[in-house]
């Protein structure tokens, strides 16, 4: 028995514990096969510190709520599997970053949020429910382009990895302008003055720099930044125009 | 919207000093290889009045240019925010525009 359990292979895990002034704490945990790194976060969760603070719901992903940092890294961990990610057997699990920390892995997500209505992420329509649906062609430049950007599951990994956000607290960052971006190119919003205005502010996709981390980090393989390029582009157009 | 234009006025201003680099760094590799004097340099820039506008025009460029890009990076990298920044980064480029228009005068007047 006991040979067995010196065989077993271990994980030494690294777990962020406290807020912003806590401290890494060491745990050992058994490796799976098929192992994620949540299964590993919840294995320490149920047997030894019960009072761990982290958040996931489906864990197939699809909700965005179990991103964290992984050796460094912003991953939805829910799908991000231990052999991908450990590195000599060690995993350092901490809160995603450019957020603030509740407890432990938790952050305050408020800010990401308020960021997309600062981006005027909301859905003005230009009919009423007691009108017909508009015809939307899917074949369209815009509706294409619109499409290329709605699978965002809201999980903040592009907002971690994002450099700008670390260095500007307004900047709204990679998901509220690639939300923006899609709605500029869908024919059923009514307000692009209003949008066009709003992505233009002080912090707005021109402060973007085009590094692509939020391309690299983005687990759906969304391109928030040919989104926030494109913004750029419009936004000159209707500034040319005298309509910004 | 403020930072729209800046950030219209920096593209179309890099766009204007590419050209405007290029043929100035020409000009210098032509006057070191060619072995021109000063006195030979000023004779050919003195009163020339397509000179004075293609280096007023390019330090006007650089005087758009270089203050957006500053602005962008005390932003960033130090947090000053708000009107001052503004002020600051206007008298930046009024400050490269009069050394650059006095050195342009200097050598065309």
């Amino acid at each position: 028995m006991q040979d067995t359990a010196d065989r077993e292979e271990m994980l030494t895990v690294e777990i962020w514990r406290g807020r912003e002034d806590g401290a890494l704490q060491t745990y050992r945990v058994p490796r799976r096969e098929s192992q994620t790194v949540l299964d590993v976060v919840t294995w320490v969760q149920r047997n030894e510190e019960p009072a761990l603070a982290y958040r996931f719901a489906c864990r197939v992903g699809m909700c965005g709520s179990c991103a964290m940092q992984v050796n460094g890294k912003p991953r939805w961990t829910c799908r991000t599997h231990v052999s991908r990610v450990a590195e000599n057997g060690l995993l350092r699990i901490e809160p995603l970053a450019n957020l603030p920390r509740i407890k432990d892995l938790a952050t305050d997500m408020a800010p990401f949020f308020e960021k997309w209505q600062g981006a005027r992420g909301r859905h003005e329509p230009t009919r009423t429910r007691h009108e017909p649906m508009a015809p939307v062609s899917s074949e369209s430049p815009a509706r294409k382009a619109a499409n290329a950007g709605i699978e965002c599951i809201n999980c903040a990994v592009c907002y971690a990895a994002c450099d700008v956000v670390g260095w500007d607290e307004n900047y709204l960052g990679p998901a509220a302008l690639n939300r923006a971006w899609t709605l500029a190119n869908d024919e059923r919003d009514a307000d692009k003055a209003g949008l066009l205005q709003a992505v233009s502010q002080s912090g707005g996709c021109h402060s973007c720099h085009s590094h692509g981390s939020c391309v690299e980090h983005c687990p759906v393989g969304l391109n928030p930044t040919a989104g926030i390029a494109g913004l750029k582009r419009m936004t000159l157009a209707a500034l040319m125009k005298g309509e910004l | 919207m403020l930072e729209a234009r800046l950030y219209l006025l920096q593209r179309a201003s890099a766009m204007l000093l590419v050209p405007l680099l290029l043929a100035h760094l020409v000009m210098i590799l032509y006057a070191i290889e060619g072995g021109l004097s000063a006195a030979e340099i000023l004779g050919r820039t003195r009163g020339n009045l397509l000179w004075a506008a293609f280096y007023g025009l390019f330090v006007t460029a650089v005087a758009m240019h270089a203050p957006i890009g500053l602005r962008n990076i005390l932003r960033e990298w130090t947090g000053w925010r708000g009107r001052s920044l503004d002020f600051a980064t206007l008298g930046f480029g009024a400050l490269l525009l009069g050394l650059g228009l006095r050195a342009v005068l200097a050598v065309t007047v």
